[in-house]
């Protein structure tokens, strides 16, 4: 079975914490996220993403705060206006949008981390490996924003 | 010259070792670039553990420290502190999180082995391009905000107001008193609630340190730790607070009521179950602090048609002023400590108990103003129609412990309940039935309290009851209301005739914790209450700093609990304030003025309005005091102006890279 690879950014405030509850009740998920952690998801630069995708991911999971509840007010709504023109940007690279989600996930729902990550992992499961390393290797995209 | 790292992996006994081959992540990191050092230890948050690292700082002469063991929200500080004592700058320290994100989530070692490999892969590519920060220092106002002016926000407020610092109460409702002023009496112990609450009431109100702000809502809160600029609104009483002297004259005279007016000669109209007099001008409790009246702008004449005005009138000092208008303040203060308190479970999203149905159906706390003695009775234990009841039924657990309402336990029901019984047995002789699922008494001097009350023949059974009804099937149960329950011990469905019933309605948080986690920057459980920084560690710090919790807005709980929950976060917020001055967060953002092309969209991104353009210079300039650090402006910054310390581009992409590969 292919087991993809998928990049995390998570915010400190909450997903992360919210990450770290699910360790605290030992609530098992897939494997397959590895979680980077930044202070808030406003933080995520798209480029962050494209180069996760360059790296050899096969997904880019992003979580932060649920609107409203931000730790720095209104951090996630910025990353929230991001996301169309990343998920444009994704297709016009020939990516699936799907390999790319944006979840908001507080410090509470350690159930919910785990929800995600599993039906995160299925979908990119089912998009099979994006092999995009290979074709970008001589590609820059610290100029894509 | 390139950087000298050294890796430090925690077994955590066997919370990370368990599942992760810790010799296979060792070599894994030993051909890892720039590392030079790699230890693994049973604990290495220890002192023998810490030791390692210093040591090696010491004598490797090490630049960069990666600690893999658990989150670094839990132990990242330790760390910065043992790298700081050993002469290496604290922001060189970087965690790779093996255990709350790995090996207690993952199902297979081998898969928890890879994942443990690639997280430290990328805290190593990170760690190599981490530069030091410098300390930043802030200052710690010395006064202190207790919201909530119940038990727990009183203790509080004393408290801090005893150690000689000021202190501004700041409660939602005319008086302070919460809940607890509203008890008849206190369990196990069965002191009267009013004996032991008002004089520490009267303190809060002669306090030369507490200024009480009644009335008053928080609107808006601003700043950060050492530095909160509240903004409150000081609701309009229309009776001047300087001037009143509480006598009474107003409440006796007016005319219009705020709750229904009791027909006839009936006693007791349960639907008036109030303390403090009925009247549209009024006092919440006679025992009110501050003993002021307020005008209840739904049912006072004079806001209805311009006319009346007989409170007016009748006032000897002319206190009474329907013109006055609410007074905005801006507080500046040093700490928060909240303590809003909860409110009951609306038992009518029940309607198989028959509340609103049936007036002989009454919730706890309505019980408890017919038990209290300025209640609407005198504190006689009496019916709708006024005749002393001769069956009571409790029934436990009422929107608690179900999965349909509330999962929780709240806790105090049990004692409670079991007060009620003991106050009806003593004041009416009544038989009481009391349907428990399990009796939780727990608490110092609980167990025995429930020993008191089977002796007194209390009847004890165990099993939720489902329904109340007036439906009679046998000549016994005509004109009496019908507990039908199954006893779980007796193993059968039995029917309970009584006169009357309390539902133990859940405890749930109040309706604007919401609201207010919003505006104070905490983070709520699911359930609405307020989260606590660790559940066992840290019960009444919360995610932000400078702002503390106690009593029933963090969980359900009685009031011991509430009262030493709130005298640990009156030491908390006077530590805050007797330091002094506090560190804070170095991470702030940075502005490359050789790349800055002075397009100013940073400028009305950063939410703290941290970002200000310099006209002459045709750039803009971060302000570190109010720089927060998110990044929010470094991920819009079209040029690559703004770095973000300890997360920059680099060190960030570094990591993603890292994990990746």
């Amino acid at each position: 079975m292919f087991e993809p690879k998928i990049l995390g950014i998570f915010c400190n405030w909450c997903s992360y914490t919210g990450a770290d509850l699910a360790g605290t009740a030992r609530i098992k998920y897939a494997p397959n996220v590895r979680i980077v952690r930044v202070m808030c998801s406003g933080r995520v630069d798209n480029n962050f993403v494209l180069k996760a995708f360059q790296e050899g991911a096969d997904g880019v999971l992003v979580a932060g705060c649920h609107p409203g509840d931000c730790h720095y007010i209104e951090g996630n709504y910025k990353t929230m206006g991001r996301v169309p023109i990343l998920k444009e940007m994704l297709k016009q690279f020939g990516i699936e949008p799907e390999r790319f989600r944006l979840e908001w996930i507080s410090a509470s729902e350690g159930d919910r981390v785990a929800e995600v990550i599993n039906s995160m992992t299925e979908q990119v499961r089912k998009l099979g490996p994006l092999n995009w390393k290979s074709t970008t290797d001589t590609k820059d995209f610290s100029h894509v924003r | 010259m390139s950087p000298k790292i050294g890796v430090y992996i925690c077994h955590c006994g066997t919370n990370i070792a368990g599942k992760v081959a810790i010799d296979e992540v060792v070599e894994f990191a030993k051909k890892l670039p720039n590392v030079v050092m790699v230890r693994d230890y049973k604990f290495m948050c220890s002192e023998p553990g810490q030791n390692l690292i210093k040591d090696d700082i010491k004598k490797e002469k090490l630049d960069r420290v990666v600690v893999a063991s658990c989150s670094p929200l839990m132990h990242e500080k330790t760390f910065r502190t043992a790298c700081e004592t050993a002469g290496l700058n604290k922001y060189l320290l970087h965690m790779a999180n093996i255990r709350e994100h790995c090996s207690w989530v993952t199902e297979e070692n081998a898969s928890a082995t890879e994942k443990a490999k690639a997280l430290l892969r990328g805290a190593v590519a990170k760690a190599a391009l981490l530069e030091p920060l410098e300390k930043k220092e802030v200052k710690i106002h010395p006064h202190v905000m207790v919201i909530g002016g119940g038990i727990a926000g009183i203790q509080a407020a004393l408290d801090i107001a005893d150690s000689g610092r000021k202190v501004y109460l700041v409660e939602k409702e005319p008086s302070i008193g919460g809940h607890m002023s509203q008890f008849d009496k206190t369990f196990p112990t069965l002191d009267c609630a009013a004996c032991i609450l008002t004089p520490k009431m009267v303190q809060v109100g002669q306090h030369p340190n507490i200024e009480l702000l009644s009335y008053s809502e928080v609107e808006k809160l601003d700043g950060y730790v050492g530095n909160f600029k509240a903004t409150v609104r000081m609701k309009s009483r229309y009776v001047n607070e300087e001037k009143c002297t509480g006598c009474g004259d107003c409440w006796n005279k007016c005319p219009a009521w705020r709750v229904e007016k009791p027909k006839g000669d009936k006693k007791v109209v349960h639907d008036a179950l109030t303390l403090g007099p009925p009247k549209a001008i009024y006092m919440p409790t006679l025992q009110a602090i501050p003993a002021v009246p307020v005008i209840d702008k739904e049912s006072c004449i004079y806001f209805k048609n311009g006319k009346c005005q007989i409170c007016v009138k009748s006032c000897p000092t002319g206190a009474v002023d329907h013109k006055m208008v609410d007074v905005v303040r801006e507080i500046e203060v040093g700490s928060i400590i909240v303590a809003t308190g909860y409110k009951l479970f609306d038992v009518t999203k029940m309607p198989q108990y028959g509340y609103g149905r049936y007036p002989n159906v009454l919730t706890g706390l309505e019980f408890e103003h017919l038990n209290c003695a300025s209640g609407p009775t005198g504190g006689a234990v009496l019916m709708e129609n006024g005749q002393p009841p001769k069956s009571i039924a409790i029934l436990h657990c009422i929107g608690s412990r179900d999965k349909n309402y509330h999962e929780y336990c709240s806790r105090v029901c049990c004692m409670y309940a079991l007060k009620f019984a003991h106050l009806v047995k003593e004041k009416t002789g009544a038989e009481v039935y009391d349907f428990y699922i399990d009796m939780r008494s727990f608490g110092k001097g609980f167990e025995e309290f429930y020993n008191r009350l089977l002796e007194e023949g209390v009847r004890f059974i165990r099993g939720k009851a489902a329904q109340i009804s007036n439906e009679a099937i046998y000549p016994e149960e005509e004109g009496k209301l019908i507990v039908r329950c199954d006893d779980t011990l007796l193993g059968r469905v039995r029917r309970v005739p009584v006169d009357m019933v309390v539902l133990c309605s859940a405890i749930e948080a109040t309706g604007d914790s919401q609201d207010m986690s919003r505006l104070l920057g905490l983070c709520h459980s699911k359930d609405g209450f307020f989260a606590e920084k660790h559940p066992k560690l840290a019960p009444v710090s919360t995610a932000t700093d400078g702002i503390f919790i106690a009593g029933c807005c963090q969980s359900p709980k009685d009031i011991p609990d509430t009262v030493a929950q709130a005298s640990g976060a009156a030491a908390q917020a006077m530590m805050l304030a007797a330091r002094g001055a506090i560190e804070v967060e170095s991470a702030t953002a940075l502005i490359d003025e050789d790349r800055c092309t002075g397009c100013r969209i940073c400028n009305d991104l950063c939410p703290y309005h941290a970002i200000d353009f310099i006209a002459d210079d045709k750039l803009s300039k971060v302000n570190e005091a109010l720089c927060k650090g998110c990044g929010t402006c470094v991920a819009a910054c079209p040029c690559s102006a703004i770095a973000a310390r300890q997360f920059n581009d680099a060190q960030v992409l570094a990591e993603i890279e890292g994990v990746l590969q």
